[in-house]
C-alpha cells in the first residue's frame, strides 16, 4: 500500500511520520526543496493551551490533545520545546469579562491549570509588563518551540522509519478514478497511490480541487514580526498575549527558545491568490510596535535583530478541516489555522490511525521514535567537544561565530537533507546571529557547494529562483 | 591543551598583527590568535590601492599592506595560531579556545583584543518589503568577488556611503555590474570624500544624497527597490519614491566594534556607547587592552597598526610589571565630537586623541580643556582628526577633575 502525503510543512510530515508507524510505503511531497518552507517557517511558534478556541471546534479538540503531546514528541525528535506558561492581560473591565469567558471555555476544553491573577500577582510574574494591568489569566501549559526544526526533525525520521521524501516534487494532479485516488501526477512522473493526504498549508484549496473535492478559497492571514537578539534575554519568561478579538489573538511579546524576543504578529487578511505576499510594510511594522508596547511599554529596539511576515490559512468557517473527504482514498488536515502548529501532533496521531484502519494497515514491528540530535557545541561540556574534535577536526573549526556553529554541524545539515542556506540556517543557527550571515554565508556557500557537488551558482537561499550569486567573475 | 604567555593578542588584522609584534619586540612572550585560515583581517579582501601612504609612505594595496606587516611580525618571536577561535575570556586573563586540534586554554598576563567590526545588516534597518536572495553587507559582495571570485549579480544599489559601499560600487561596476547608484540618507557621503570622486565620479555612478531605501521588492530573488527622499529630520517624503529594477542590494550602513568575549569587562559610555580606555588603551579591567576597529573605527589602516603597536607594547610592560597603576585624567567629548579615544590621559605625558565630528563642519576650531585650541578649515565626519597633545599641555591640566574636549564654529 502506499500513502501519499501532500506539503512538508510541520502537519505534512508529523503526518508521514505517524504514517510511518505502519506497513505501508510513505511519500512525502513538497515543492519546496526542503520541509517546513511555507506557513510553518514564520509563525509565532507557541504551542497554545487551548482557552482560545471555541468547545466544539476541531480547533479546540485538537489543540488541547496536541499540547499535551509536544513534551513527548519534542523529546523523541530533539526539537526544543519549553512550557513557559502564558498570561493573557486584561486592562480593562471589559477585557476583565473576556478573561472570564477564556476561562470558562479553557476549562470546558479541558485545558489543565488555568488560573485568574490579580494585576500584581501577574506583575510579580513578568516585572516588564505594563503596570495598568488589572487582571491576568495564568495558562501554565503553553510552550514555545521551533516549528521548522519540528517539520525537518519530523520528516527526517519519518525517513529513518522508511518514507521517502520527495522534496522539490511539486504535485501537479491527483488522478481520481470510480470516486477513488488511484495516482499523483507530478512534475516528474505518475505516483500510483491509494491515500493521499492534502496538507498543502495555503495551497490545500488549490489540491482539494486537483481531487475534484470542493474546497472554499484558502485565504492567507499576513502577520508581521519583529525578532529582538538574544541581548533583549529576559524582558520577558512568558508569552504574553492582549485579551484577545475575534478577528485574532493579537499582538504578542514572547520569548524565543533561542534566548530572543519575538513581536508580533499582525493579522492582515489577504485575498485568497494572494499565497505568496509575505512581505513588512511601513504601517505593519508600527502596529506591531504600538501593539507590543501596550503589553511592555519599555521595548530594548535597539536590540532588533530582523523584521518578517508570515501567512497563516485562513479556511472558510474558520476551523480546520480534518479526516476523508468525498472522494474515497482523499484524506485532510487543511485549513490549519492558528492552533495549527498545536493540533499538528494530535491530527497527525488521529488521521494516520484513520488512514491505517481504512486501508488496514499494520503497525510495524520496529519503528524508531528517536530522532538524533546534531549536537550543538554550547551545550556540549569541554571535554565532549574536545573529544568530538579528537575524532573530527571539523568539529573545531568555526564557520558561524555569532552562534558558534562548526563546520561539522554545517556538515551534517546537509546530509541530513540541507540544501539551502536557509536550511542549514535552521538546522543550525548558522547565521541567524546578530551579524546575520555577513561573515558565514560566504563559507556556508562555499561547504554547500562541495558537499553537494554543485557549482556556487546554483545554491540558494531558499530554492529554485533565490540564488544567492550569479556566477564567476571572470568565466 | 593549555599555554601559558605574557601577553595574548585576539585577532590577526593590522591591529593585532601590530600589536602582537611590538609586544614581542617589548620582550613579552607573546601569543596572536586568529580565528580564520591566514592573518590579515579584513585587509586581504581591500585589493584596492590607499593604504600605507603614512606607515610606509607608499600607496599599497592591502594584501600588500598586510604582508609588510606578516613579515615585520614574522621577524620577532610572537607565535601564530590560526584557525582558532576564542569562545570565551576569563579574567586573569584565561581564554578558552577552539581550533582543528581540540579545545585550548591560553593563561595570559595582558590580553589585547584587536577583534575588528562586525557590518550592520539589513534586519535592524527595518525596511518593509520581501525577505529575497541579493541582499549583501558590503564586505561579504567584497569577499565573494574579491576572494571567492564570485559575482553576487548583474544590476546593483548600494546603501549607504561610508567607504566600503562607495569602494564596491567601482568594484562591482569594474567587474561588469550595472550599477545604478548609491543611496544616502545623510545630506553628505559617510565615506572619504576622495573616495567618493575616485568611486562615483569617475564612472558616472549616481549618488542620491537624502535618499533611503522604502521597500524591498521580489519573492526569491530581489527585483527591485524602491528609493525614497528623507527630510532634515530623516522622515520619508512622501510621493518621491523611485523604483530601480536591480537584482542586488549592497548595504554599508555601517561598522559596529565587535567585543563579545570582553564585552562584560569594559565600562561604556553610555550615551555614545564606545568604551572607556586611556591612553595606554588600556581599559577599566588592567589586563585588558583594546586595539583597531574593535575599539572605535578609524578611518586608517595606518592609524589602526599604529594604535596596535601602542596597545601591544603596553600590554608587554603591563605582563612584565611595567605598567604601574597611573592616575589619569578623564577626557569627556563635549559639543560635535562624535567620537573621541581615548577618553584619559596622564597629565604630563604626551597623547594623540582621536575625534570624530558628526556633521561636516567648516571653520571650526578645536578646544581642550583650556590648554590646546586648534583652527580647521574643515572637518569631515568620514576623516578622524589627531589631535597631539604636546606633555606641556597635558602637564597644564594637573589637578582639575576632567578636561571638554569640543569642537565650536569659529
Amino acid at each position: 500500500m502506499r500513502v501519499a502525503v501532500i506539503g512538508a510543512g510541520v502537519v505534512g510530515a508529523l503526518i508521514a511520520r505517524e504514517l510511518s508507524r505502519y506497513e505501508a510505503e510513505v511519500l512525502l511531497f513538497d515543492r519546496e526543496p526542503e520541509p517546513g518552507f511555507g506557513v510553518t517557517k514564520a509563525n509565532s511558534a507557541i504551542v497554545h493551551a487551548g482557552f482560545h478556541d471555541e468547545p466544539g471546534t476541531m480547533r479546540a479538540r485538537f489543540c488541547v490533545a496536541g499540547n499535551a503531546l509536544y513534551p513527548e514528541i519534542c523529546a523523541e525528535l530533539s526539537v526544543p520545546f519549553r512550557r513557559v506558561g502564558a498570561l493573557v492581560l486584561a486592562f480593562t473591565p471589559e477585557e476583565e469579562r473576556t478573561l472570564s469567558v477564556l476561562l470558562d471555555q479553557g476549562e470546558a476544553n479541558g485545558v489543565p491549570g488555568l488560573m485568574l491573577l490579580s494585576g500584581a500577582e501577574a506583575l510579580a510574574r513578568e516585572p516588564r509588563v505594563n503596570p495598568e494591568v488589572r487582571r491576568a489569566l495564568w495558562a501554565p501549559t503553553v510552550g514555545i518551540t521551533e516549528p521548522w526544526a519540528l517539520a525537518q526533525a519530523a520528516a527526517e525520521n519519518a525517513a529513518q522509519n522508511g518514507a521517502q521524501l520527495r522534496l522539490g516534487e511539486e504535485v501537479l494532479g491527483i488522478v481520481v478514478r470510480r470516486g477513488k485516488v488511484e495516482a499523483l501526477r507530478t512534475e516528474k512522473g505518475v505516483h500510483p497511490v491509494s491515500a493521499v493526504v492534502n496538507a498543502a498549508g495555503l495551497y490545500a484549496d488549490r489540491v482539494a480541487m486537483m481531487a475534484g473535492v470542493p474546497f472554499p478559497p484558502i485565504r492567507p492571514r499576513r502577520g508581521q514580526y519583529i525578532l529582538l537578539d538574544k541581548t533583549a534575554e529576559g524582558l520577558v519568561s512568558s508569552v504574553l498575549f492582549p485579551t484577545p478579538n475575534p478577528l485574532s489573538k493579537g499582538i504578542l511579546v514572547l520569548p524565543t527558545v533561542d534566548g530572543g524576543i519575538l513581536l508580533g504578529p499582525t493579522a492582515e487578511d489577504l485575498p485568497p491568490e494572494e499565497k505568496e505576499a509575505a512581505e513588512t510594510t511601513r504601517e505593519g511594522l508600527f502596529q506591531v510596535l504600538a501593539g507590543a508596547r501596550k503589553l511592555v511599554p519599555e521595548l530594548p529596539l535597539t536590540e532588533t535583530l530582523k523584521t518578517f511576515a508570515g501567512l497563516r490559512p485562513e479556511p472558510e468557517g474558520g476551523d480546520f478541516v480534518v479526516g476523508e473527504s468525498s472522494v474515497r482514498g482523499f484524506y485532510q488536515a487543511a485549513g490549519m489555522r492558528s492552533p495549527g502548529l498545536t493540533a499538528a501532533p494530535a491530527v497527525a496521531r488521529s488521521l494516520a490511525e484513520a488512514i491505517a484502519t481504512d486501508l488496514g494497515l499494520a503497525r510495524k514491528s520496529r519503528f524508531n521514535p528517536v530522532r538524533p540530535p546534531i549536537p550543538r557545541v554550547e551545550e556540549l561540556t569541554e571535554e565532549e567537544w574536545d573529544r568530538l574534535i579528537k575524532e573530527d577536526p571539523r568539529w573545531g573549526r568555526i564557520v558561524c561565530f555569532c552562534n558558534q556553529v562548526t563546520e561539522a554541524q554545517v556538515v551534517e545539515a546537509i546530509r541530513r537533507g540541507a540544501r539551502t542556506l536557509d536550511g542549514v540556517k535552521f538546522r543550525t543557527r548558522a547565521g541567524f546571529g546578530r551579524c546575520q550571515g555577513s561573515f558565514c554565508t560566504a563559507r556556508i556557500l562555499a561547504i554547500l557547494s562541495r558537499e553537494l557537488g554543485r557549482g556556487p551558482e546554483e545554491i540558494s537561499l531558499r530554492g529554485r529562483g533565490s540564488e544567492l550569486v550569479w556566477g564567476k567573475v571572470r568565466p | 591543551m593549555r599555554i601559558s604567555v605574557d601577553v595574548a593578542v585576539v585577532g590577526g588584522g593590522a591591529a593585532g598583527m601590530a600589536a602582537a609584534k611590538a609586544a614581542a619586540e617589548a620582550g613579552a612572550k607573546t601569543l596572536l590568535l586568529e580565528r580564520e585560515e591566514r592573518l590579515g583581517g579584513v585587509l586581504d579582501q581591500c585589493i584596492h590601492p590607499g593604504f600605507g601612504l603614512h606607515r610606509y609612505r607608499e600607496e599599497l594595496t592591502g594584501p600588500e599592506f598586510s604582508y609588510r606587516l606578516l613579515s615585520e611580525l614574522a621577524r620577532t618571536s610572537a607565535e601564530v595560531l590560526s584557525g582558532t577561535t576564542v569562545l570565551s575570556v576569563q579574567p586573569g586573563p584565561e581564554l578558552l579556545c577552539a581550533n582543528q586540534k581540540g579545545l585550548l586554554r591560553v593563561q595570559a598576563k595582558a590580553l589585547v583584543w584587536a577583534g575588528g567590526a562586525r557590518e550592520r545588516p539589513f534586519g535592524p534597518l527595518l525596511i518593509p518589503g520581501t525577505r529575497p536572495a541579493g541582499i549583501f553587507t558590503a564586505g561579504l559582495a567584497q569577499k565573494l568577488v574579491n576572494i571567492h571570485g564570485l559575482l553576487p549579480g548583474r544590476r546593483a544599489l548600494i546603501l549607504g556611503s561610508g567607504d566600503i559601499g562607495l569602494i564596491m560600487a567601482r568594484r562591482l561596476h569594474l567587474e561588469g555590474v550595472e550599477v545604478v547608484g548609491v543611496a544616502e540618507i545623510r545630506p553628505f557621503p559617510g565615506g572619504l570624500l576622495r573616495n567618493v570622486a575616485q568611486c562615483l565620479e569617475d564612472f558616472g555612478i549616481p549618488l542620491f544624497l537624502r535618499h533611503t531605501v522604502a521597500q524591498v521588492h521580489g519573492r526569491k530573488r530581489l527585483s527591485g527597490v524602491t528609493l525614497v527622499e528623507v527630510d532634515e529630520r530623516g522622515q520619508l517624503l512622501p510621493g518621491t519614491e523611485k523604483f530601480f529594477s536591480v537584482d542586488t542590494l549592497v548595504l554599508s550602513v555601517g561598522l559596529i566594534p565587535e567585543l563579545r568575549p570582553v564585552e562584560h569587562f569594559l565600562v561604556w559610555d553610555h550615551s555614545r556607547r564606545w568604551p572607556w580606555v586611556n591612553s595606554f588603551w588600556q581599559t577599566a579591567a588592567p589586563w585588558l587592552f583594546l586595539a583597531g576597529n574593535s575599539l572605535t573605527v578609524f578611518d586608517l589602516v595606518d592609524t589602526v597598526a599604529r594604535v596596535g603597536e601602542e596597545a601591544g607594547r603596553n600590554a608587554a610592560r603591563y605582563a612584565l610589571g611595567d605598567l604601574p597603576p597611573v592616575s589619569t585624567l578623564p577626557l569627556r567629548g563635549g559639543e560635535n565630537v562624535a567620537v573621541l579615544v581615548p577618553q584619559a590621559c596622564i597629565p604630563g605625558e604626551p597623547v594623540s586623541l582621536f575625534l570624530r565630528v558628526p556633521k561636516p563642519m567648516d571653520q571650526a576650531v578645536i578646544r581642550v580643556g583650556g590648554v590646546y585650541e586648534k583652527n580647521h578649515k574643515y572637518l569631515r565626519p568620514a576623516e578622524m582628526v589627531e589631535i597631539k597633545l604636546p606633555a606641556e599641555a597635558t602637564t597644564a591640566l594637573a589637578g582639575k577633575n576632567e578636561a571638554l574636549v569640543e569642537v565650536c564654529p569659529q
